[in-house]
């Protein structure tokens, strides 16, 4: 019988959660890297037992463990993360010029077809590589050193390469997202990239227009429209079906279009789901309400999702890399909170119940779908 | 022998007790011995100093035989009880945030 397993990073740890292909009763392991802030994990889709890790702390840096067996047990690989050439400088908050340094590991993408080929998203902003199960990391450099690079300011939570998403009908094709630079597209495998953010508005932006500065906080795929992206930005719900040559607002009835995941339902291409979030300075669920929205066409039309899921006194926020769908029918989808909570559908929105509760303040999950 | 004292994320990280002990051949500096400390125990590599330039990270500190020598420079000798394997180096992560 297949199976899922939940990989949940927090700020003190990981966890992995297990279930068979019920997902009714879970089975919890951890916390690993006791400790230390868990920023992702992923698993490689070509060997479920390939599982990377972001391992950091602002004492001793970046770590980064590795898995072959699932999660059973972990070795070190290589943690050293150098720009390429002179690094430069990006733009500081208030504008001045502000040398590019590396501080932590956001994201990590693996291959769909090479367990050895993994991507990591990085901060300060840059894409890295490697092909040799994490022991050697190589920039792909023409993002950072993109025209508009010297313009990037970060974010509020910094200047983050947060999301990449592979086109899974053509490898070298593969969008990423940068807080707050906006979301760009390679063709080549990383050698060249073009921002990708015609249609976005950024009222924050002296020019709300502009090619770069928008603050885009997650993008997610359908694995069979590639060219069919979603987007949560900092405010608005966008989605663009040329591969970001245009995004339109889909926001439509959503309560507030604050908020920071988005995901895709895996059998359902037009099924959305995000949480929104009230902003700009609270950063929790609005109304007190924890709620799911879920579109089931494309965006515009969207009904809260509220079945198990607490509808009072709730002031948790869900992070950009806090959610995930598996590849079950019906679809799986996974959320961690603020305050420690996974949730899990296993009917695809319809109804929740929390997994495990009080863990650390949850920063990514992940799931897997075993055979 | 070298003793040094690691800090507990590090002791997780390098599957060791609060006290590991390393050999250094030559002068007994912090260098050599972070030298020797990130030989032994290479998933500690970069977790205490930069591993382009091997400036020690803002918050770790070394201590020994009750003094701070986190800003002596990395080819300073140590103190003579901690070549001798009297004392021990002593890596602490700072006391920072709330």
């Amino acid at each position: 019988m297949s199976g899922v397993r939940v990989l949940v990073g927090t700020k003190k740890g990981a966890f992995t959660l297990t279930a068979d292909g019920r997902r009714k009763n879970w089975e919890i392991s951890g916390p690993h890297f006791a400790g230390w802030e868990i920023y992702h994990m992923k698993g490689s889709p070509a060997d479920p037992n390939r599982i990377y890790v972001s391992q950091s702390s602002g004492w001793f840096g970046q770590v980064m463990p590795r898995s072959d067996d699932g999660g059973k047990t972990w070795q070190t690989v290589g943690n050293k993360f150098t720009y390429d050439g002179i690094a430069g400088t990006h733009a500081w908050y208030d504008g001045s010029p502000h040398p590019w340094e590396f501080k932590r590991v956001w994201h990590l993408e693996p291959s769909l077809g090479d367990p050895d080929t993994v991507y990591a998203g990085v901060e300060d902003a840059a894409m890295f590589r490697s092909t040799d199960g994490g022991q050697n990391w190589e920039e792909l450099s023409g993002l950072r050193k993109h025209d508009t690079g010297p313009k990037w300011q970060p974010g509020a939570g910094g200047l983050c390469l947060h999301t990449i998403l592979i086109d899974p009908t053509n490898p070298r094709r593969m969008f990423i997202a940068i807080s707050a630079a906006g979301a760009f597209r390679t063709e080549d495998g990383g050698a060249t990239w073009r921002p990708i953010n015609r249609g976005l508005h950024s009222q924050f932006m002296p020019d709300p227009t502009a090619e770069v500065g928008h603050c885009v906080h997650r993008l997610a795929m359908h694995r069979s429209r590639p060219n069919t992206l979603y987007m949560q930005k900092h405010w608005d719900v966008m989605r663009t079906d040329d591969a970001g040559g245009q995004w339109t607002e889909i926001s439509g009835n959503l309560p507030t279009d604050f908020g920071f995941v988005i995901d895709v339902n895996t059998n359902e291409p037009e099924t959305v789901y995000v949480v929104p979030i009230k902003s700009d300075s609270e950063h929790y669920v609005y109304d007190g309400k924890l709620r799911v929205f879920r579109s089931r066409t494309g965006g515009n039309e969207w009904e809260p999702l509220t079945k198990g899921l607490p509808q009072k006194d709730c002031y948790v926020n869900v992070l950009r890399d806090a959610m995930s769908v598996d590849s079950l029918d019906p679809c799986g989808v996974y959320f961690g909170t603020s305050g420690g909570q996974v949730y899990a559908s296993a009917d695809g929105g319809d109804s929740w119940d929390a997994i495990v509760r009080d863990l650390p303040a949850v920063l990514s999950v992940e799931v897997q779908t075993l055979a | 022998m070298i003793r040094v004292v690691l800090p507990p994320p590090l002791r997780i990280l390098a599957h060791t007790g609060p006290e590991i002990s390393v050999e250094v051949q030559g002068a007994v500096t912090q260098r050599s011995v972070l030298d020797a400390v990130e030989h032994r125990y290479p998933m500690l590599r970069g977790t205490l100093r930069d591993q382009d330039t091997l400036r020690r990270r803002p918050l770790v500190r070394f201590f020994a035989c009750e003094d701070d020598l986190s800003n002596e420079a990395p080819d300073t000798p140590l103190p003579a009880e901690v070549a001798n394997g009297d004392e021990p180096l002593l890596i602490i992560g700072a006391i920072a945030g709330g």
